[in-house]
Formats: C-alpha cells, structure tokens, sequence
C-alpha cells in the first residue's frame, strides 16, 4: 500500500530568499548577531530570539566536515547511484550543510575533502536546486543569476511512503469467510454484543470471543446520498452508501445501496447482499458488490435506534 | 503534589497490526495485574506513537479500542517515545488531577520502510526533501566522534559484543553497513509495544508493596539542525540528568541508544559511573523503547535488585531529544541518609 501526498509549505521571509537564491543559483547564510553565518538559515537566533533578517551569500565551494557512504539509495534521495552524504561547511559559513556527494566511490571521500555544487539544470526555489555536491576545489561553472528580488512563497515536496498491512486474526477470519461467500461477527465476552468484522471489543477492550454467523441481509441505519465527485470514483453521482445492520450483528458495516433512485433510500429500509460471480471472489468485502432493497417492510425505529 | 511511582510494567517484543489494539490488549492485563489495579481504575491514559509508522491517520484514536473507553476515559497522545507520554502523565498525577496513570507505546516499524519514514523528522526545508535515511545521519554523528578521538570502531563493536554475543574483533571484519557504522552497530528494527502503570503517594504503596518511586525526570532538546550542533556532545542529556539529580550513586542504568556509538557518546554525556551496571537491550521498538528503558530501571527497583536506578530516551534525529529518570526505592520526600540526591524531584523541564 502506497500513500503520497504533496506538501505544499509555506516559506516566510528567511526561507523564502534561501530558496530563491538556489533558484538563482546562489548560496545565501543567515548571519546572527553573533556574526556566525548559518548555512541553511536559520529564521531566529537561538541564543537572543531575535528573527534573523541579514543574508550573506557564501561560496558554493566548501569542506567535508563529515560523511558516510550510501551503497544502496532509496527513493527520493538525490541520486540513484552509490554516493556520499556529506556534512558540508560552505566557504563563509559556521555551520554545515547536509547533502549528497557524487563522489563514485568511498574512496574519494573524506573528512576535509573539498566539494563543490551542482546544480540542478532547472531551478525552481527549493533544496533540490542543489542537485548534489561533487568533488573539486573551486566552483564548477558559474550559474548565477542576476539577483531576483522575487522570495519563494511555497515549495512543494511530494512524500511517498510504503506499507505493508497485517490482518489480526479475526481479521483473518472474516475475509476468509467472505472469500467462501459468508459473514461472519465475533461476540465480546463481556456485552455480549456482536462485532462486524470483529474486532477488540472498543467499549470492554477485551479480544472477541464466540463466532457468529450473520445474515447477508439486514436494516439501513443511516446513510448518506453522495452527489460530490473526487478522484477514484468508481460510480456515477448521485449514489447511496449506508451503514447496514446485518441480522445477527450488533454494529453496521458501511456499504452501497442501489437498484433504486437514490431519493428512495430511508431509515430502516431493509436490504440484501447482491454477491458478485464466484469467480470473482476474493479475500474482500467487495465480493459483496452493493445491497439492493429486500423487499421487505421497512423495519421499526426501535429495533435499530440503539445502532445509530 | 504528590510522590510519583511506577507500580507496574509490561512489554511486548511484535505487533500484530499496525494499529496496535490486539498487541495492546495483553500489554495492559500483565501491566495492570502486576500493578494490582483494575482497568478502570485508571484516571488517565496516555500514549507515544506515530502516525508515520502506522501508515494511517489518526492511528492513535483508533489504538483506543485496546482500553476499552466506555464509561469514557482521560486520554492524551505524544508523537514521540511514549516516555514523553510518561512526562506528560507523571505531570498529571503531581497537579493533582489524576492518581494513576496507565502510559503506554507502540509501533510496527516493520510495516514500513523505518529508515525512510524516520527522514520525515527531519527539517522538512531543507533536508527531509533529500530523503536521508536514519542510519546514515547516525553515520555521519559516529564520524565526527571517531575523527575527534572520542572513540573507535573498535569500542562501538565491543558495545555491540556485550549485548549481543561474539567478539569485537570477528565483528570489525565484516563490511560497512553505512560506513563507519556495521550493521552490528544499528539496533534491530523492531515491533513492540510497552506499558507503564504510574501511581501518586498513598495509592502507590497501597497497591504495590515496592513501588519504583520516580525522584526525578527531565527532558530537554538541542538544535534541529544536523549542523547546527557539535554532534558528539549532547547537552540535552546532561542537562536532564542534572535537573533529574543523576549522580553517581545509581546502581543501574538503562540507557536508550539506538546506536553503538551513542551509548558511548551518552555515557560521557550523562557522567555515568564505572560501577553502574548496564541493562542492555535486543532492539530499537519505535515509540515504547524508551518507556521500556524506564520499565526496566523500574522493574529493578521493584524486585528489589537495586535501591536506585537512572533511565534515559531519546527521540529525534542523532540524539537530538534527551529525558532522564531517576528512580528510587523510597519516594523524594522521605530523605532517608544518602539515597535522596540534591535536586532530586525537580521538575526540570518547566522549572
């Protein structure tokens, strides 16, 4: 399982003329009262509080202060050949910069090797614009721009991150129920109330104990008529997804209704599992493809009130 | 204000899902018999996870069901080692708003890539977007350590040599993992999770005939800047075990390193004397290790093995995050001669 997303942040005045002096190919440290020039800047002094508003530019040459060799990068590093990371301390700076050296081999790398910047072929304001560093005394080819006096307001940085989810064992349970065209609940020792999937009882916090088959029909507590479209959508608006209270289950699982216009949908509306072909199931509740109306009376508020 | 103990312990060496609740659920029955309460006695409950590592929102919310919130219940929640939490819940009891606390971590930090999802702490400006992964920031912290003198490959594989087995000598002569650091030097990623009973004066010596009353706890932060700060000194911690009232008279120490080399970097930061003896440990469990450090220093106390112990955590890149706790056998206020330190019950990171 993958989940990404793309921060977009805000830079404020300290960051914002950083990134804008890598867009324009130049180095910039935040200078403190003390004098000491801080590569990246910082945005207020640790020692008095007070924001830092002086930028100086410093060299785009500096000193290995420290280093390790990565033989296997990873997603999203700077590059996707072995290199080094390196703590950096530019020429006119105090403090050290964290990036990545193209160094072809940990055998051209050490602490107090010279390195010096590359930058990337396009620059858009943010970290990357420093494609990475690479060994060499002076500055390689001198890319700067006129100075801009345009801050960087935003930077966006995409994250992606890999996961792999584990089923508990009642988990386990239910899903292999489901790919053998069952539902089943799990009852908590203590309530005695029946969970669908089953699950540690979240009001005695207690493992679930009895198994217990339910019924592939039952009562729509609530439901809500989506009319909003979004990415991924599988259905057309407007469509129903209800909570359904199988007979047999003490909670509802959430699920779609369809067969009929969505305006008919209601409270207590009784409907049962349309199973997709056999040959399509699988360890999932979508062997259920939705519920349509059972054609039964509508069932009375009492007997699902306390559901809700 | 009140005296604060732990009163009861429990860890757990995986996880089950990644939302915790059937990991959880066994850790608070061992930790809550041994500390002879009930589920519902408990006033406040607080954790330490992540939802970074869970791999979905809210995951702490949802890790609730473990406790079983009906009536409701006082909860809070730390993105960090759930022995923040224990702070947190520590501070609750001595305002006196809750008697006894239940603090509990966990993660499933195999459910991810750890070393990657551990890059997202880092200054989301100007380094998290290079991705750099966990070990090689501790690499660059042991470098600077080696190139100062302070210590060599050597010492971090006989740190590794004593927890773990084998010889230093056979472990140097295998490869790099992220040069200077071996993979004997990396803690093993591991799933856990822990559980810490708290109880305030009275209650605690009710239910516990030998409780590990806490004397002192601090915690404090360097720089986020990897450069920003001198890597192999780690003011944060020593200034905790000062506010702590961390002296030389500890029996036992259990410290939270997930790397070799920043045992050794602790043990000069913390001052620890040569006649402490070591818990080691088989692991870096993401959010409960450092509350399991302080249930192990406990755990000596209660059983009687040592009259007073220090533990420490640590969150953050490099050793950026420092709490120290200092636990003794009888509470703060009883200064029995020579076993209540100058300093002790300060409560340093607000004094």
């Amino acid at each position: 399982m993958t989940i990404a997303f793309d921060y977009t942040r805000s830079l404020g005045p300290v960051l914002g003329r950083f990134m804008a002096g890598l867009r324009d190919g130049r180095v910039l440290g935040g200078r403190t009262p003390d004098g000491r020039v801080h590569v990246p800047p910082l945005e207020f002094d640790p020692i008095t509080h007070e924001p830092v508003t002086e930028l100086v530019p410093v060299a785009p040459t500096g000193t290995v202060i420290s280093w390790t060799w990565n033989a296997r990068p990873l997603e999203g590093q700077p590059l996707d050949r072995p290199f080094a990371w390196a703590l950096i301390r530019l020429d006119g700076a105090d403090t050290a910069l964290l990036h990545a050296v193209d160094a072809g081999s940990p055998s051209t790398i050490r602490t107090g090797t010279r390195v010096r910047v590359r930058w990337a072929p396009t620059r858009v304001g943010h970290i990357n614009d420093i494609a990475c560093f690479e060994p060499g005394e002076t500055a390689a080819e001198n890319v700067a721009a006129p100075e801009s006096a345009e801050p960087v307001e935003i930077m966006t940085t995409p994250i992606r991150l890999h996961y792999r989810h584990t089923t508990s064992d009642e988990e386990d349970a239910y899903l292999r129920a489901l790919a053998d065209g069952r539902l089943i609940g799990q009852r908590c020792p203590a309530c005695r109330k029946v969970y669908v999937p089953p699950r540690v009882c979240p009001a005695d916090g207690v493992v679930p104990g009895e198994v217990v088959a339910v019924a592939d029909r039952g009562t729509v507590t609530t439901f809500c008529v989506v009319n909003v479209p979004f990415a991924g959508q599988r259905l057309q608006p407007p469509y129903v997804v209800a909570q359904v209270l199988l007979d047999g289950a003490d909670i509802p699982i959430p699920h779609l209704v369809l067969g009929l216009d969505a305006a008919g949908v209601r409270m207590g509306m009784r409907v049962a599992a349309v199973w997709r072909d056999r040959s399509e199931w699988a360890f999932t509740p979508e062997n259920i493809a939705h519920f349509e109306p059972a054609g039964e009376p509508d069932a009375p508020y009492e007997t699902y009130a306390e559901h809700l | 204000m009140s005296d604060v103990a732990v009163i009861g312990f429990a860890a757990s060496d995986r996880s089950v899902t990644t939302s915790g609740v059937e990991t959880l659920v066994p850790v608070f029955e061992q930790a809550l018999d041994r500390a002879g309460l009930g589920r519902r006695e408990i006033d406040f409950w607080c954790s330490g996870s992540s939802d970074y590592l869970a791999g979905r929102a809210f995951s702490f919310v949802n890790a609730v069901d473990a406790i079983g919130a009906v009536p409701p219940i006082a909860e809070s929640h730390v993105e960090m080692d759930a022995a923040w939490a224990l702070y947190e819940a520590y501070l609750k009891i001595l305002a006196g708003e809750a008697e006894t606390a239940l603090v509990y971590g966990f993660g499933k930090a195999t459910a991810g890539d750890l070393h990657r999802v551990l890059a997202l702490q880092l200054d989301p400006y100007t380094v998290a977007p290079l991705w750099p992964d966990a070990v090689s920031v501790a690499a660059l912290q042991a470098r600077i350590g080696i190139d100062a003198g302070l210590f060599t490959e050597r010492d971090m594989a006989e740190v590794a040599a004593r927890d773990r087995g084998g010889n230093a000598e056979e472990l140097l002569g295998r490869p790099y993992l992220s040069n200077p650091l071996r993979a004997h030097d990396v803690a093993r990623v591991t799933d856990g999770a822990a559980a810490i009973v708290l109880a305030g004066g009275e209650r605690a010596s009710r239910h516990r005939e030998r409780p590990a009353w806490i004397t002192g706890i601090a915690h404090r932060i360097d720089a986020q800047g990897l450069g920003e700060r001198d890597l192999t000194e780690v003011p944060s911690a020593a200034a905790a075990a000062r506010d702590a009232g961390l002296d030389h008279d500890v029996d036992v120490v259990a410290l939270h390193t997930p790397f070799t080399h920043q045992e050794l970097l602790m043990r000069r930061a913390l001052d620890i004397a040569d006649t402490a003896r070591f818990i080691g440990t088989h692991g870096d469990a993401m959010f409960s290790a450092g509350l399991s450090r302080i249930g192990a220093a406990a755990e000596e106390i209660m059983s009687g093995r040592a009259d007073r112990a220090a533990a420490h955590a640590t969150s953050g890149p490099a050793l950026q995050q420092n709490l120290v706790c200092v636990l003794g056998s009888n509470p703060p206020g009883s200064n029995p001669p020579g076993s209540n330190p100058p300093g002790g019950n300060q409560l340093g990171g607000i004094a």
